[in-house]
Order: C-alpha cells, then structure tokens, then sequence
C-alpha cells in the first residue's frame, strides 16, 4: 500500500524507523548494532554457503504469500494457512510413507496430494464460511489447531519411529524421495514458487477470476447484483490459496525436513501474511520481500551463535517494519483523505 | 474435589483475557493481538517480579504493556482507520516475538509468585471451599473480573451505554455519547485485563518464564470468547470446559499419549460447531420462537465489530 500511495520515500521510512528501533532494542541487549547488521548479511544473502538455507525457506513463504493475494483479493483474511500448510505436509508424508515406487514418479504425486491436502483444508474454511456463515479467521485457525494437533497425533501415534515415539519427527523417507538437490539448490522447489508467483500475478492482472475476485473483494454486495457468483468465488479463492500452501508443505516435508515433524510450517503462513500485508497486496512485490525477512529470519541465527543474543532479533525486525508500514500508510491515507486498499473486516456476515 | 480445584485455578488467567476481550469487542474493536499481548505480559511481569522482588509490581508491569498495545490497536482503528485485524495481527506477531526476545535473560530463573491464601472461614465449607476458596489472590480476582463484568455490561447504566457503542454507535451517538472515546477506554480496559493475563500465567499457574510459555492460549481466549456469545458468564462456562479437557489430556497422557494431543484441540471444534448451530438458519427459526434456546446456545457478535465509526 506504500509504494503506491507515498511513492518510495514511505517505502523507505518505516524500514528506516524499524532499523532505529532495532538498533536501540539491540543497544539495550548490550549488542553493537553494525555488528549485529552485518552478521545478519554474512549469516544469510552475504556469504555463498548461507544462499540455500535462505532459498529454501523462502519457497514455503513465497507460496503461501502468492496464495494469499488472491484470498485477500477477494477479501478473506485466510489466517487458517497454517493448518493448510500442515494439511499439505501430511498429505505429502501420506504418500511419501504409502505409496512405492521409483522417485521420479513418486515426487511428482507427493507434490500434488500434498497440493490436495492444501486445497482440501482450505475449502473446509471456505465451505464453513460460505454456507455455514463461520467467519474465515475462526474457522481457520480453529482448523488449523486441529491439523496440528493431527501431526503431533500422527508423528507420535501411528507414524512414530520404529521404537520410539518421540515428537521429534517420523522417520526419514527412503534417500530416492528427498527432492533433487544440484549445488546444494533445490530447483524444483525455487522454480514452482517462481512459477506460482508469476502465475497469481498474471491471474489477478489479466483474467476475468482476478476482476470477479477483486469485486467480490471491494463489495460483495455489489458483486452480487452485478451477477458475480459470490459464494464460488470465495470457494475457489480458498482451493487456490490451500493449494500453495499445501505445496509449500510438501516441499517443506520432501525438501528439508524428509521427514514428517509436528512444527512443519514453522509459522511460515504467518509470515506470508505480513508478506503480503507489507507488499501492499501486489504479487510482483512479494518474491523481493519475502527473501528480504527470510534473510532476517536465518541470519538472526548467527546473531545467537555469535553474539549470544535471542534469534528472535530476525522476527521483531520484520514485525516492527509491517507495523510501521501499515501505521505510516494509515498517516498518509487520513492525510489525503484516501481509503485504504484493504477490505474491511466484517465478522458480521450478512 | 482436587481435579475440580485445580481446574478453577488452571482457568483463572483465561477468564481474565475472555473477559477483557468481550468488553472490547462489546464495544465494538476487536484486538485481535491477544496471544502476543499474553506472552509479552506474562513475560513482562515475571521480569519486573524478578527485578523488583515484588509481584504486585510484576502485575503492574505486565496490565501496563498489555494497555499500551491495546491502545496501539485502538488507535490505529480510530484515528487512522486502520483494519483492525491487520493491526492487531501484526502486533500478536511482534509481541510475541519481542518476548522471545527480551525474556532470553530470564528463561529457568526464579521470581517473586502469588502466594496462596485460602480464605478464613469460607475455605473450610465443605467441598466448596475447598474447590472455590482455597487458592489465592489472582484466582480470586477472576471471579471478581467475571462477576464484576457480567453486572457491569447488563445491570448498569455504563454497561449498556458500552453495549450501544458496539451494536449501534450511530444511534450511541445521537444520544450524546462520545463514542470513540469510549471505544479508546474500553479497548484499554480489556487490555489490561489480558495483561492481568499474562502476569497471572508467569506469576501463578506456570511459575516462570520460558520461550513461548503462552503459545495458543490468546487465540483460545478469543475462540471462547465467540464460543460463550459474548456473555461473560457462559465464556467463564468455556474456560473451565476448556481447564477440564486439558487436565482430562493430561491425566490421559500416560494412557493414550497420541490420544491426549487430540483432547486439547477440541475447543476449537467445539467453537466452529457452536458458531456454525448458532448460525444455521434452522437454528434461527427455532430460537426465533424460543429466544431462552437462542440464550443458552449462541448469541450474536456486536453488530458494529471490527468497524471504525466517523461522524458524518
């Protein structure tokens, strides 16, 4: 919403006012800020050994964020992706554990239940909203506490590692089902969120779902009488987003863990949402953005390894900057008498 | 009779945050930061009970950062017109990160607590007195927060004017009433109850301060806040339901070790079931015609929730 409104200048000022604070907040933790600055740039993009980590957790919240403009396009606050991301990691491990077969087969199928998986615990969400009238925040969240609460069942129960129940993981998948890696890049993985962004950015700028997703969005009420079929909208929103992010999932289970662990989305749909929040719901802003907080997020790991601090630095920076973005877009907003772009909220439903 | 006691006093900081939170969103904001504003609180307290020595401070400390993001999220609905999900979303992020942060220091260490205090003559009632008074100061506030709220909101002239301000702020407002300001007072109530919260986790029931020592609990409190429709009384009726699954879980734990992790998710299908009855159209016939039904299974959100309210 800044780079639009306020042009680069308020691009620029809450990343400059969340740095200050973070230098502060760092001061009183007894850090030198430069210092600390730089080892999150060595820690992450600044050194070729670092590059991967950073890449390959930027995939899961690259997707995630992608399937989130098209749900915040039509209006929904899809805060539930946690649990699709879960969902699709499940999905994934289903296969990975059940199905046999030669890798080159089998991934492609692990990707695309994984996908399903996604998909499914989405329009859950959606199926609850649109016909049960259950507001898309709660029902999300309330069936995302039930996914994980379903991995934690299942990594302990009738998953769990010969022997052991442990909520450590289930066992690894046999060494042909890890996704290939050349150079330490997973490819595949960085190549279908490149793709996903590409495809979400051409499907709202250029498609006649992107206009009806937009009008749903802006006034449902309108969108009706004009004709829009609101309630498959909003559904077919959900299954796009819930399809991402079950991918982001899998990718997470067959591409880094290789194996099924209760944290599998490490809270990265959450951090597609500020993602997105920050990206002012544009899909062109979202790949730049989410490799900027993920450098954070994994060079704030050196800043405890080196200088003993909470790798928590990486999050705080992120959350300081969202707010002083939003904060600094609602000044510029009441400023020029604009309504912001952002769907109201309405817990109401009609 | 010990399950039992234990299950009041396990629930004491839920029913703290549920009723902080219906009274902000009776009056029509919703904070939706709640599970950062526990852990930043929680966390907070304990900090300032370990630095100080004195868990009255620990509290204070703790209603202080829980008020201030609360009007942080007032604030930016009001004045800015902000989306309040967006606002309070990013703040439960940012709170909950800033603890993890902050409270680095603090992990394993020992602090001032709440020290029990059964009360003389109505602790020896038999088995009441055992389940209800033998506890301490923070559990005993939860009561006075519940009570306090329920006769606030419906039995005086403030409460209503609070439920005005929710439902219809327009009309609120013909009548004289500012409502903004009272939107700001009531958001700041709320969070410092939440921060009571936060304190009453770190300082009693939890004893400590460790990474994530709150997770989930703020977005339980906001689920039984929908789940108890907005009245005070039925959503302490959740939190209790709530402390018995958790001790039900625990108790099972040695049994079914994979089935326990299934019973603490169970509030949270039991809020979708009680939004979705609430909801469905046969339902609103049928308690249409017998509003008692309508009052003990489901109520309606504040009509003007979520919305920033200008005068034209």
């Amino acid at each position: 919403m800044t780079a639009r409104v306020g042009g680069i200048g308020l691009a620029v000022a809450p990343v400059a006012l969340a740095v200050s604070v973070a230098a502060l907040l760092l001061l009183s933790a007894g850090a030198n800020p430069l210092e600390a600055f730089r080892l999150l740039w060595t820690g992450s993009l600044g050194s070729t050994g670092k590059i991967p980590n950073t890449l390959i957790t930027w995939v899961p919240v690259t997707l995630a964020a992608a399937g989130l403009v098209v749900t915040f396009a039509a209006g929904l606050w899809n805060i539930g992706i946690e649990g699709q991301i879960v969902a699709g990691a499940i999905a994934a491990t289903w296969v990975a554990r059940e199905i046999p077969g030669p890798g080159w087969a089998v991934i492609p199928l692990v990707l695309v239940v994984g996908a399903i998986g996604g998909l499914v615990w989405a329009l859950l969400v959606g199926v609850l909203k649109v016909y049960g009238k259950v507001n898309e925040i709660f029902g999300g969240l309330g069936l995302g506490f039930v996914a994980s609460g379903l991995a934690v069942y299942l990594v302990i129960g009738p998953w769990k590692r010969a022997g052991v129940a442990s909520t450590s993981g289930t066992d690894l998948f046999r060494r042909d089902l890890w996704l290939p890696e050349v150079g330490r890049y997973s490819w595949v993985a960085l190549a279908l969120a490149v793709t996903a962004v590409v495809a979400v950015y051409f499907l709202m700028r250029g498609t006649s779902f992107g206009l009806r997703l937009k009008a749903v969005g802006r006034n449902r009420h309108s969108a009706h009488l004009l004709g829009v079929p609101t309630g498959r909208t909003m559904l077919a929103a959900f299954a796009v987003c819930g399809a991402l992010a079950g991918l982001g999932g899998a990718i997470q289970v067959v591409g880094f863990h290789h194996k099924l662990v209760p944290a599998v989305s490490g809270g990265y749909g959450f951090l597609g949402i500020l993602v997105v929040l920050l990206a002012g719901f544009r899909a062109a802003w979202i790949a730049p953005i989410a490799l900027f907080f993920m450098a954070m997020a994994v060079g704030s790991v050196q800043l405890s390894l080196r200088l003993g601090l909470d790798s928590a630095i990486g999050g705080v920076l992120q959350g300081i900057i969202v707010l002083f973005a939003l904060l600094g877009g609602g000044f510029q907003a009441r400023h020029m008498h604009r309504k912001l772009r952002i769907a109201p909220v309405s817990l109401v439903e009609e | 009779m010990a399950e039992l006691a234990s299950i009041i006093a396990a629930a004491s900081p839920l029913i703290y945050a549920v009723v902080g939170e219906t009274i902000t969103e009776k009056a029509g904001v919703i904070n939706l930061s709640l599970d950062g504003s526990i852990m930043l609180s929680a966390m907070t307290g304990f900090a300032a009970s370990f630095i100080t020595g004195s868990v009255w401070l620990g509290f204070g400390a703790a209603v202080v950062v829980s008020a201030l993001i609360a009007a942080l999220v007032a604030f930016a609905s009001i004045e800015l017109r902000l989306n309040q999900i967006a606002v309070g979303f990013v703040l439960f992020l940012l709170a909950a990160r800033l603890s993890s942060f902050l409270g680095n220091p603090y992990v394993g260490q020992q602090a001032a607590h709440v020290s029990p205090m059964p009360i003389p003559g109505l602790s020896s009632i038999p088995f009441f007195g055992k389940v209800l008074f033998s506890h301490n100061l923070s559990v005993y506030g939860s009561y006075l927060a519940l009570i306090g709220s329920y006769l606030f909101l419906y039995r005086t002239r403030r409460g209503l004017e609070l439920q005005g301000v929710g439902e219809r702020p327009e009309a609120a407002f013909a009548r004289g009433l500012p409502v903004n300001r009272l939107r700001y007072l009531y958001t700041v109530i709320g969070g410092s109850l939440v921060g009571v919260a936060g304190a009453a986790f770190s300082l009693d029931v939890k004893l400590g301060w460790r990474d994530g020592l709150t997770t989930n609990f703020g977005w339980i409190s906001l689920a039984i806040v929908i789940f108890g429709g907005w009245n005070p009384m039925r959503a302490a009726l959740g939190c209790y339901l709530f402390g018995a699954l958790q001790l039900t879980a625990l108790k099972l734990q040695p049994v079914f070790p994979a089935l326990s992790q299934i019973l603490p998710v169970m509030p949270f299908v039991l809020m979708i079931l009680a939004l979705l009855l609430v909801y469905m159209d046969a339902f609103r016939h049928l308690a249409d015609r017998r509003p008692g039904l309508r009052r003990l299974l489901g109520g309606e959100p504040p009509s003007a929730i979520g919305t920033a309210f200008r005068r034209e």
